[in-house]
């Protein structure tokens, strides 16, 4: 958990990035923090490790006060991934996913299965093992990054605009794996971004800044629902409406089926007729719903999830979700 | 008549293969001494400059001023500095070493410095969001990485080293450079040859192989470099 | 450090007891020293240039130029003595070939450092090959070429000195027959003015160097 308790710092020239900020990330939740850039959201990340320190308040980190933890213990036991990567290149991929557990002393054969699992986990095939950065690609170099951050299997994870280097293609790549890999670890992530889709997609709360201030801090949902200023407003941009339909699910707005009692045929079998095309999935988004509404003659569709019928959706169900005072 | 004796050596080479044989064990002695000059230069010299380097790299100030004092110390001629030294460290090879560890002082600390601060401030921020502290940070990163850089500079100390060894031989240094002054004071043409020869062979030598080493240190950092025939060979072979 | 001080006083002594001859042997040493340098340049400039331009050429060129340079000063000056004997012409040739390395090696990467975006950015405007080598990657190499010239400058300073022994006069006059006679003021002497002159050049080019990067955009300019 990590907890800012009305945090300013101000810079030696005089420069205020941040003032009187507080705000709460809960265990293993992610919290992106979002706005233009100089508005803080980078300060505030590295108060969190220190490798900022507060002009006033504090910073808690699982309950205490970082200040009064050893600088170099506290930043071992937070992953870090940065936009620019900084891989070490004179050090093998292995070399550099081990960094943290190197630092912290332990034995080698527990370091070279934790460089297995990571390896696994994001997805790069073993023989990477032993190449050098300088060989790779961006995106795989940002996931050995995120490797090199998870190692030591920190309790937080900082992540400074991790794909804000890479293409947008790999980038989505990267945010739908590493959305994945969320759900597979119990990590409080603090995630800053400039991008506010980005922030839609991987928060589960987000702060919003304005110079040196958070404007809102809400779920992304109720970010899009209701803007508090016009500032967010105008940050989330144009498309709300379509934004919030790309981060609900189906089944938030779906008409559950009545529970019936397993081994029913009917259950089975309507989830089976129309074939993978026909179905939604329950996790699918909106926007994944409205596109095969669209293209299908029936006006209503099933849902499921694991193979069975979980309930129905059609466009009236979603057009009720967003209410009546839909913009056009 | 200068040229035409030295056409005629070239021609006539049994001159030097005759003057190599009648000089061998001396020409070995005196080679011996050269190297052995360089070898207890670089042994002294490089220690402080690398040390020098790695200081400066704490304070810009002091930087800006040791470098351009090592600068000042290349100024200074070689010949003027060995005399200028005779009579404290008297003569031999003493004041030799003594201005052959400040001339080397320049390359050596200028390459440690750039090597060390050249690492990406990217990389720094990683070691230090990671939790190195900083004397982790200069013995994981910035020195392996600057490694090579420093090497350069060694190898380029050496080649001075190499060559202004030879001139000590004036005030009683000894090594190749004797050949060579006697040769001058007697205008024996085969005995200048020989020794500018094998002065110039051994620094080219020393030179190919500091700079096959630096191109192992690179690769090992997982540098992508166009590899000498002598790299490949020992990798080759290693593996 | 009293025997230091009374050397210094006494060297100054000897300066300027001796000044003409020591105006006799600085301008000696400055001939060699300019001359050789001027043509080093004159020809390690244009050859760089060919070496960018013709990529089969570089590699020979610069392997010559690093043998020329790895081979010890002495050594070269020794062999022109069988060569072309004593006196002006061998110590000349033997500091020129001295020089040439530095100035070339930087020639040759100051032109190729120039950056691709740069260079197409050129191409893109419709510059020819010739235009673009004389309007934007020489102006912009410049720099590195002129810090080559810089250290090519004081080594041959420092060389010069060497020239003596094949009867190039000079500085090295009074510091070799100095230590020949045990004589340390007159070493003393020689010594510091050859580093004054080497750091003064240096400075002049400097100075030189800061004059020409603020004149080119002005000349630029005028030319656009």
């Amino acid at each position: 958990m990590i907890e800012f308790e009305n945090v300013t710092k101000v810079y030696p020239d005089g420069t205020k990035a941040i003032e009187e900020v507080s705000f709460t990330v809960e265990e293993g939740t992610t919290t992106v923090l979002v706005g233009p850039s100089g508005c803080g959201k980078t300060t505030s990340m590295k108060l969190v490790n220190r490798l900022e320190e507060p002009t006033e308040g504090t910073v808690y980190v699982d309950g205490v006060d970082n200040m009064a933890q050893d600088r170099i213990d506290l930043r071992r036991n937070i992953g870090y991934v940065i936009q620019e990567i900084g891989l070490f290149d004179h050090m093998t991929v292995g070399e550099n996913i081990a960094t943290v557990p190197e630092l912290r002393e332990w034995e080698q054969s527990r370091i070279d299965e934790r460089v297995d699992e990571l390896l696994e986990l994001m997805d790069l095939p073993g023989n990477y093992r032993d190449q050098y950065p300088r060989e790779l690609s961006g995106g795989q170099q940002q996931r050995i990054g995120v490797a090199r951050a998870l190692a030591a299997d920190p309790d937080i994870l900082l992540m400074d605009e991790p794909f804000g280097a890479l293409d947008p293609i790999t980038r989505d790549n990267l945010q739908d794996e590493f959305l994945e890999i969320q759900d597979r670890i119990n990590t409080t992530i603090l995630f800053v971004t400039h991008s506010i889709d980005e922030a839609l997609k991987m928060g589960d709360q987000i702060a919003i800044f304005d110079v040196g201030e958070i404007v809102q801090y809400d779920t992304p949902t109720e970010i899009l629902q209701n803007p508090k200023n016009e500032f967010v407003e105008n940050f989330i941009g144009d498309n709300r409406t379509f934004k919030q339909l790309a981060i609900t699910t189906v089944e938030e707005v779906m008409e559950p089926r009545e529970e019936r009692p397993p081994g029913d045929g009917d259950v089975i079998s309507a989830a089976t007729d129309g074939g993978d095309d026909y179905a939604i999935p329950a996790d699918a988004s909106l926007q994944v719903a409205l596109t095969k509404l669209l293209g299908s003659e029936d006006p209503t569709l099933p849902v499921v999830r694991d193979g069975r019928v979980v309930g129905t959706v059609s466009e009236r169900h979603v057009r009720s979700y967003f209410g009546p005072t839909e913009e056009s | 008549m200068g040229l035409i004796h030295f056409v005629l050596g070239l021609t006539v080479g049994s001159a030097y293969v005759e003057f190599i044989r009648e000089n061998f064990t001396q020409l070995i002695a005196r080679l011996a001494e050269h190297i052995l000059i360089t070898a207890q230069t670089v042994l002294i010299a490089v220690p402080i400059a690398v040390s020098l380097g790695i200081l400066i790299t704490y304070n810009d100030q002091a930087a800006t001023a040791v470098l351009w004092l090592a600068g000042i110390a290349m100024t200074i001629p070689s010949l003027a500095a060995f005399g200028l030294l005779v009579p404290f460290l008297g003569i031999g090879s003493a004041p030799v070493i003594f201005t052959l560890v400040l001339y080397s002082q320049l390359p050596v600390i200028r390459n440690t410095y750039v090597g060390l601060t050249g690492v990406e401030e990217a990389t720094k921020n990683a070691g230090r969001g990671l939790g190195m502290t900083r004397r982790q940070r200069l013995q994981r990163l910035q020195i392996p990485m600057a490694l090579p850089i420093i090497l350069a500079g060694v190898r380029n100390a050496v080649v001075i080293v190499v060559g202004v060894t030879a001139v000590g031989a004036y005030i009683g240094a000894g090594g190749l450079g004797e050949f060579i002054f006697e040769g001058i004071r007697q205008g024996d043409t085969v005995m200048i040859v020989v020794a500018t020869v094998v002065v110039s062979v051994l620094a080219l030598v020393v030179d190919y192989g500091i700079a096959t080493v630096e191109q192992l240190l690179r690769l090992r950092n997982g540098e992508q470099i166009e590899q000498r025939v002598s790299t490949q060979v020992i990798r080759r072979a290693v593996q | 450090m009293q025997s230091a001080v009374s050397t210094v006083a006494e060297s100054i002594q000897f300066l300027s007891e001796n000044f003409p001859e020591f105006l006799q042997l600085l301008q000696e040493h400055l001939l060699l020293v300019i001359i050789s340098e001027i043509t080093a340049i004159a020809i390690a400039v244009p050859l760089g240039v060919l070496a960018v331009r013709h990529e089969r050429l570089k590699s020979p060129i610069l392997s010559i130029g690093n043998v020329a340079q790895t081979v010890p000063p002495l050594a070269i000056i020794a062999l022109m003595f069988p060569v072309l004997g004593l006196g002006f012409l061998p110590s000349f040739v033997a500091l020129f070939i001295y020089a040439l390395l530095p100035v070339l090696v930087n020639t040759i990467t100051g032109l190729e450092d120039v950056e691709e975006s740069t260079i197409n950015a050129a191409k893109g405007m419709g510059m020819t090959p010739y235009e673009r080598l004389t309007k934007i990657r020489f102006p912009l190499a410049l720099p590195v070429i002129f810090a080559g010239i810089r250290t090519s400058m004081v080594i041959n300073v420092g060389t010069a000195y060497l020239a003596f022994f094949i009867g190039g006069g000079g500085l090295g006059v009074w510091v070799i027959s100095g230590i020949n006679l045990f004589n340390m003021p007159q070493v003393l002497a020689g010594a510091v003015t050859g580093a004054l002159l080497a750091i003064t050049l240096d400075i002049g080019l400097a100075v030189i160097e800061s004059r020409i990067g603020t004149a080119s955009p002005d000349s630029s300019q005028v030319a656009a």
